[in-house]
């Protein structure tokens, strides 16, 4: 049994079709790419699997329990955690409020100190600036906080909506050495990206979405030499 | 110099009233991002709840009060669960708007209905005489105190929870970013349908003051009140609760003092003219944040 699987979805956008019968998996464990343009559905479709979101049809499962009419506040504490695109921190919480907004189901007061102990060793800089207003951190510190935000919750499945974005490159790698630092500590990661190149470097697997629907998929390590995705999305 | 006094700590207690009115307001648009225009109706609802405990049934004021914040929470909940929700996400904040206005002739029409248009006389819910200072040249009544302590509580109380509970920091969530909120695990109705509460509850507890300094309660009581108290909320900076207890501070005082030394009819227009040039001045308020748009 995958981990999440996503059966036929279709996910309507006011009265377009953004995402047309996609059916993609991800197994316990890997990390998943999701990579396409500008407009292919990416977004749309993890807003869909945590329930921001309704599907107009099809079927998500998630641990083998269908979660595809599911509420989003209730996805979190089933284990799934979403950093959404854009960050969208709390910018007048401060960064150690945000990491508790993060736990925000949790009961367990020791799990939640162990949990913050884990983000501030992953993300030092987070613990320096634990009581700064999060709206006044860079864009880069602000991805590490929407992320150490959503690790708080201890998630099985990580969701994470293009972690690159607007970012400079030293950024860039520090993120995607945090996501295989993730994948290393036993999470599953369900990554969409536009920076193809760097998604395929770090993922097991990837799919590509073209107008709501899967183009290509397949081992990342093949894609990157795939003519098709060479042209199209590593720009050579 | 006496009378100056008098007239600013009669100014204060009408501000404070206001301040607990401009609270519901400010925390129901920070949160719902809605102008609850029948907040003020919720008021004389809630004064007329707290006379028929008082006068009809012969209650204690206490249980009085704390009957009709029960009564207003519950009625604040149900309104917005049948009125308002149904419209959130309907695209127009227009709708919301106009239906909260369809709320208040509701509630004015209900209590015409129930009490008829015949003004009641309320009982003070502060038996206390009050206190007389500098031989009896300057007299302070009772409620005036009450009122000015009750509301520096309540907003205590409110910056307490808000910045110190895991609820209050909830809301300040819900109020920046819905989606972010529910991905949090925030169930972000149930935020609304609080803040709706304790707007509300805060509603009855405001009338009750109101209608111990000024007795003449009517089905249109709230009316005025709520209106003066939505421009103490966005004097002070709409969505901020600080800014809320200044603006209703300041209008309260305001008023009081252009009563006293320019004209009682004039009063409320020098009120409005105040709002109109901190608004050209300062479009968010005293203490307002700069409005971010959000796609």
């Amino acid at each position: 049994m995958a981990m999440l699987e996503i059966e036929e979805l279709n996910v309507n956008y006011g009265m377009i079709r953004a995402i047309r019968g996609i059916s993609f998996h991800v197994e316990k464990g890997e990390v998943v790419a999701l990579i396409g343009a500008n407009g292919a559905g990416k977004t749309t479709t993890l807003h869909t699997i945590t329930g921001l979101i309704p599907a107009a049809g099809g079927r998500i499962l998630f641990e083998g329990s269908d979660i595809t009419k599911t509420p989003a506040h209730r996805i979190v504490s089933m284990g799934m955690a979403h950093v959404p695109e854009g960050r969208r921190v709390f910018a007048n919480l401060t960064v150690l409020q945000n990491l508790k907004m993060g736990a925000f189901t949790r009961k367990d007061k020791a799990e939640i100190a162990g949990n913050l102990e884990m983000v501030f060793s992953r993300f030092p800089r987070l613990k320096e600036r634990q009581n700064q207003l999060s709206g006044t951190l860079s864009g880069g510190e602000q991805q590490m906080l929407a992320m150490g935000r959503a690790l708080m919750s201890s998630p099985r499945i990580l969701l994470m909506d293009e972690p690159s974005m607007g970012l400079s490159p030293i950024f860039v790698n520090e993120i995607f050495d945090i996501i295989a630092k993730v994948k290393a500590d036993g999470t599953t990661v369900l990554l969409v990206e536009q920076n193809a190149k760097k998604a395929l470097s770090i993922s097991d697997r990837a799919y590509v979405l073209e107008t709501g629907m899967i183009a290509l998929e397949g081992r990342s390590s093949e894609l990157l030499e795939n003519d098709r995705i060479r042209k199209a999305y590593l720009g050579e | 110099m006496l009378n100056f006094l008098t007239y600013l700590i009669n100014g204060l207690s009408l501000g404070s009233i206001y301040a607990i009115i401009a609270l519901g307001y400010t925390m129901v648009y920070g949160i719902a991002k809605m102008l609850n225009f029948a907040h003020g109706d919720v008021i004389m609802i809630g004064s007329y709840l707290i006379y028929t405990g008082m006068i009809t049934w012969g209650m204690h004021p206490v249980p009085a009060i704390l009957l009709a914040v029960v009564g207003c929470t519950i009625l604040g909940i149900t309104t917005e669960k049948i009125a308002y929700k149904p419209l959130r996400g309907a695209g127009s904040s227009l709708a919301v708007l106009i239906t909260a206005i369809g709320v208040s002739y509701f509630l004015q029409n209900l209590s015409l209905l129930i009490f008829t248009a015949n003004p009641k006389s309320f009982t003070s819910v502060v038996g206390w005489e009050g206190v007389s200072l500098f031989g009896g040249e300057l007299k302070i009544q009772g409620v005036t105190i009450v009122t000015i302590i009750v509301s520096l509580l309540v907003l205590a109380v409110l910056q307490f929870f808000i910045n110190r509970t895991k609820q209050g920091q909830a809301m300040i969530a819900v109020s920046e970013d819905k989606g972010a909120a529910s991905l949090m695990g925030i169930n972000v109705n149930r935020t609304i349908s609080l803040t709706f509460a304790i707007g509300s509850g805060l509603a009855a507890i405001a009338g009750a003051l109101l209608c111990s300094a000024y007795p003449n309660l009517t089905p249109y009581t709230g009316a005025m009140p709520g209106i003066k108290a939505f421009v103490a909320a966005v004097l002070g900076g709409i969505g901020s609760i600080p800014g809320a207890m200044i603006g209703g501070l300041l209008l309260g005082v305001i008023e009081s003092l252009s009563k006293r030394y320019i004209s009682t009819q004039l009063s409320d227009a020098i009120v409005f003219s105040i709002l109109i040039i901190v608004l050209l001045i300062r479009p968010t308020g005293l203490l307002g944040k700069k409005i971010q748009e959000k796609v």
